[in-house]
């Protein structure tokens, strides 16, 4: 008998047919289906008409899709350092044992658990000119109060403010697990060798970590791309587009203006964005890696 | 988080780095504090100021007031079954693939596994403009079932219970063959209760993303009565000026996340192993 259950046999597939029909029906039908939209003129009301890369041109000349790129392309490159070095350091400041460390751990990571609305609900709230709390921290120091949202170059950044505020959990964690992977005798080694804590960091805890840091990276470049909920919310990409996001353009061409062709031939453009985004830092990260060995 | 594994203290911690960690532990959490405090606050004492806040009286108010308004709660009703519907779809549909794909051999197993992976680098902008389209030909826009079935096919699941599966030692299952059993009833009987602690990991992590989903309800429930919760709420704060006011708001996102709090206090483990586990090798 137990030859027979490791025999390869048609009707053991059947487990997997359940998950694969879903998988075909709303995953692989949907991506095929939104590339050949994406070549159309799309009718409302029934009807498709093929016009090649036509969408592409539309999508790739508007201004305000360049504005989008440059504004999403910012926050990337402000947010993820931002996210990957502090997430580090509390990683660092939290691997401990102790209660203390413990419930700080559990309340930087809680922030992630909450959904978009709540958090731009919450900085939303923060963020009102007269009587948000940042108001009124202004006021007691006898500053002028600010318009975070409405102000162009603050939208952007105060988007950014509550991003962090909600994805540091995820890093900080994801740091703390390879941490915990760094063998203990490294470090005896070292306390044997007097190390300063400094040398300790930057030649034994780094580099131990250093796949670490660029999976994280990826991840949050990957998840940072796809920056919508929080801007639509809390700014509706404005003042004048300055906090628009990819994302939030497609939302509007495809569900608000219901230019589905133009809206699909977006969407692959930011698919392809994520995915050399994500084939670059691995690369990079793997040829690092041969350079160092 | 499991034992961990402690060095030589005096050189992998410092009470200085602790300190700033605690300073920010604090930043963090002022958002959350003003928000409660607001909520506790009557709506007409924070027109005139908000530093009303910092002063009694406090009331309960806000709260009493959303239990009253019916669109509240019927939107958490439909969070409730969207989430739990995702959940048991995914934990179903993943535990059978995940069991096949790790423990038993049939044609074409490995090429599928490795489509199915591929199904991980796909963003759902790539495909949520076609899925709106299929769902409009099936008319299945504003239903519970329309709202469930699209994250049915994240590949997520799949791949974390296929690694739980092969984690099981094999001889438990060899053991089972002895007895004439089926497949199915090794896979039902045998492995299936061995990897409860991973369902509930999975089954954590799906509620709270269905639970916490934004996108896709936003553009298939359009009628206000099939809202989930997290779209109910953005729908409130776009007509931010002229809600009811700041103290109802606040109740509204303290009542909201109540569930996801409640949750996360209970399995804050598995909720970490579930984010964690996959990425870190």
């Amino acid at each position: 008998m137990a030859e027979s259950y490791r025999r390869s046999r048609w009707t053991n597939g059947l487990f997997v047919v359940p998950y694969l029909s879903v998988f075909l029906t709303l995953l692989v039908f949907p991506l095929g289906w939104g590339i050949w939209l994406s070549l159309n003129k799309v009718d409302l009301f029934g009807g498709e008409r093929f016009i090649g890369l036509k969408n592409y041109a539309r999508v790739l000349s508007d201004p305000i899709f360049g504005q989008a790129v440059k504004n999403t392309l910012i926050f990337v490159g402000v947010s993820v350092p931002t996210l990957v070095i502090l997430g580090l350091f509390l990683a660092l400041a939290l691997n401990k044992t102790t209660k203390g460390s413990s419930f700080l751990r559990g309340l930087f990571f809680a922030s992630s658990i909450l959904s978009v609305t709540i958090v731009t609900l919450i900085w939303r709230i923060v963020f009102i000119p007269n009587d948000g709390l940042m108001a009124l921290i202004f006021n007691y120091f006898g500053w002028q109060p600010i318009g975070f949202l409405s102000t162009t170059g603050w939208s952007l950044f105060s988007v950014g403010v509550a991003t962090v505020w909600w994805c540091i959990g995820l890093p900080m964690m994801l740091f703390l697990a390879a941490l915990q992977q760094i063998p203990k005798d490294l470090y005896e080694a070292a306390a044997l060798d007097n190390a300063s804590r400094w040398r300790v960091l930057t030649r034994i805890t780094l580099p131990s970590i250093k796949s670490t840091i660029m999976l994280v990276a990826i991840i949050q470049v990957v998840m940072q791309f796809q920056l919508f909920g929080q801007a639509q919310l809390m700014t509706n990409g404005g003042p004048a587009g300055s906090s628009r996001p990819i994302v939030m353009y497609i939302y509007e061409i495809g569900f608000l203006r219901w230019d589905i062709g133009m809206g699909a031939a977006a969407s692959q453009i930011l698919f392809l964005i994520i995915l050399c985004a994500a084939m670059l830092q691995y690369w990079v990260s793997t040829r690092k890696e041969e350079t160092d060995a | 988080m499991k034992a961990l594994n402690y060095s030589p203290e005096h050189l992998t911690s410092n009470r200085r780095l602790f300190w700033i960690a605690a300073a920010l532990g604090v930043i963090m959490m002022a958002p959350v504090a003003w928000i409660i405090g607001l909520s506790l606050k009557d709506n007409a004492e924070l027109l005139k100021g908000t530093e009303a806040v910092f002063s009694f009286p406090y009331t309960l108010v806000n709260y009493a007031n959303i239990l009253e308004s019916s669109s509240v709660f019927g939107w958490f009703m439909n969070s409730m079954i969207v989430a739990v519907g995702q959940t048991f779809g995914v934990l179903l549909l993943s535990s059978l693939a995940g069991y096949a794909f790790a423990r038993l051999e049939f044609p074409f197993r490995k090429t599928l596994f490795i489509i199915v992976l591929f199904g991980l680098a796909v963003p759902e902008q790539a495909v949520i403009i076609a899925r709106h389209q299929m769902f409009n030909w099936f008319d299945l826009h504003n239903t519970h079932i329309g709202l469930i079935l699209p994250n049915l096919s994240s590949a997520f699941g799949v791949f974390l219970m296929t690694q739980f599966f092969r984690a099981i030692p094999k001889e438990i299952d060899e053991a089972a063959m002895l007895d004439n059993t089926s497949t199915f009833r090794i896979f039902w009987k045998v492995l299936l209760p061995l990897t409860l602690p991973a369902q509930a990991t999975l089954g954590i992590f799906t509620f709270l993303q269905a639970w916490n989903d934004y996108w896709w309800p936003l553009i298939s429930a359009t009628k206000s009565d099939m809202y989930t919760l997290t779209i109910g709420i953005a729908s409130s704060q776009t007509n931010f000026a002229q809600s009811e006011g700041l103290g109802f708001l606040g109740a509204q996102a303290i009542f909201a996340s109540l569930p996801v709090v409640i949750v996360y206090i209970f399995f804050q483990r598995h909720i970490v192993t579930a984010v964690s586990g996959g990425a870190v090798k």
